[in-house]
């Protein structure tokens, strides 16, 4: 991939000043002003995101449910209509090929929202295991942009969407975390998920792309009074991290598996057909013989004793001692904007992940002390 | 366009000084954006003997992590204790308040004006 692609919001962003970077071949904003400004924002008010790099993946027809059984790990037959669930797709070795969010829009009609990076691989993967199943998938990510409001707010801001049909608030209140909508947009269908990756309440907006500029400038002023600010990659990283969901190419990758990372609860290994027979899918025989071993590392949080910040790819040591060994390798990290400390996730050895041991992370040459704490770092107020 | 004050000097690794007795050593507008939000500064000792070109601290931020390398070599005479409390000086005012340390110069290392900066792109 050489061109550069850009968001139907591209102008928009422009018009707000962003910093724009490269990130899987597309055009992003990584912030509008301040990281930090964006990312308490998120956690106090809240926070717009263009999220239309992502990939959509239609899966239609009578042999839908069917075949995401086969070609992802999770239960999708048991997914009910206008749900959402959290899954992954693995290759035959368990490697995970990206995490993905599926919603069922209909009996027979299922989204599958890929990685940016991902979205080529996953749209091949399932291409080629749709062989058999009577489904149609089709790549629907150009025509389509996501928008998320995300933040303690989010709810208040959809509310005070002017001229927008999208629901009465009833509606929008009672629209359950991982559920989502069929909604108007200028007449045209869309629809609304209570679903992100911030670890606050939010919604996310799948729509038409040539009626997002609309959308977002409405949903901007209808944030103006509730403290809504437009939100970069920079803040989306950072959020994400706090609420410890991976972020694929660094807790998770196609040399991982999901139980690696602690999801494998999102391996269906009970999936069972019509006749209760274990039903088959890609990587079950390898993620069924990594369920029974304890495998060679685990995902761990990691609170930073002193000042300086672990970061991806740095190494993990037994102890702060000279000369200590590693015993893993720091996945993601940054100073926690939230919590004032520095986190990080890591893999480390099993025999030393769990929580309350004593590591050390090697900070540029100088071993700084952390502890193994549980995930997630940060849990919103309820 | 970048803010770059003609009566400093410069560096490749975008440090600026400003000449005096003591000398005054900070970081440019074009590298505290770069960084995003600054959250943490380690500076050196007061009292150091430093090189023109040795990393002498870290500039850390939400997104990344950066060197600190002093434009010349001499002994550290004070460090912006303000700023480390702080940080959010060196975003806000990367030219004055955000300073970083003063250094009693005694050589000097490879600076560059502004427009030689500025060329760097």
């Amino acid at each position: 991939m050489t061109e550069t692609r850009l968001t139907p919001l591209h102008a928009e962003h422009v018009a707000l000043g962003a910093t724009l970077v490269p990130f899987a071949g597309w055009s992003m904003p990584l912030r509008y002003s301040s990281d930090v400004a964006e990312h308490t924002a998120v956690r106090t008010a809240a926070g717009l995101f263009d999220l239309s790099h992502m990939g959509e993946i239609g899966v239609v027809g009578p042999g839908a449910a069917a075949f995401l059984d086969y070609a992802l790990v999770g239960n999708l037959s048991g997914l009910r209509v206008l749900g959402a669930r959290y899954t992954m797709v693995c290759a035959e070795d368990g490697g995970v090929l990206d995490d993905l969010i599926v919603y069922r829009l209909a009996d027979e009609a299922f989204m599958v929202v890929a990685n940016a990076a991902n979205h080529d691989a996953v749209l091949a993967a399932l291409r080629e295991r749709a062989d058999g199943f009577d489904v149609t998938v089709s790549d629907d990510s150009a025509g389509t942009a996501l928008i998320a409001v995300q933040g303690p707010a989010a709810l208040s801001v959809v509310r005070a969407l002017d001229g927008w049909e999208v629901l009465d608030g009833d509606d929008l209140a009672a629209l359950k975390y991982y559920a989502c909508l069929r909604i108007g947009c200028a007449g045209r269908p869309g629809w609304l998920a209570r679903t992100g990756y911030t670890g606050e309440d939010g919604f996310e907006f799948f729509l038409a792309s040539d009626l997002a500029p609309e959308l977002w400038r409405a949903l901007m002023a209808a944030g103006e009074s509730h403290g809504l600010v437009p939100a970069g990659l920079a803040a989306r990283d950072s959020l994400r991290l706090e609420a410890g969901m991976p972020l694929y190419g660094h807790e998770l990758d196609r040399t991982t598996n999901p139980q690696d990372a602690g999801l494998g609860r999102v391996v269906r290994l009970d999936k069972t057909d019509a006749q209760g027979r274990p039903l088959p899918f890609v990587g079950r025989a390898a993620l069924e013989s990594r369920a029974h071993s304890p495998g060679a590392r685990r995902l761990v949080g990691l609170r930073g004793l002193g000042r300086r910040a672990a970061r991806a790819g740095y190494p993990v040591l037994a102890s702060a001692a000279p000369g200590a060994p590693q015993i893993g390798q720091v996945t993601s990290g940054a100073p926690s904007p939230t919590l004032g400390y520095p986190i990080a996730m890591a893999y480390v050895t099993p025999e030393r992940s769990a929580e309350g041991t004593e590591l050390a992370v090697d900070v540029r040459g100088r071993p700084e002390p952390v502890r193994v704490v549980p995930l997630p770092f940060y849990h919103r107020p309820r | 366009m970048a803010n770059l004050p003609a009566d400093l000097k410069y560096t490749a690794e975008h440090e600026w000084l400003r000449e005096g007795s003591p000398a005054t050593v900070g970081i440019t507008d074009v590298a505290a954006q770069a960084l995003g939000d600054i959250v943490y500064l380690e500076l050196p000792e007061v009292g150091a003997a430093v090189a023109a070109g040795a990393v002498v601290g870290e500039i850390e931020s939400t997104k990344s992590v950066s060197e600190l390398f002093s434009p010349v070599s001499g002994t550290v005479a004070e460090v912006n204790t303000a700023a480390v409390d702080d940080p959010s000086l060196v975003n806000a005012d990367p030219y004055g308040d955000g300073w970083l340390f003063r250094i009693e110069v005694t050589g000097t290392g490879d600076l560059l004006d502004a427009d030689a900066y500025a060329a760097l792109g």
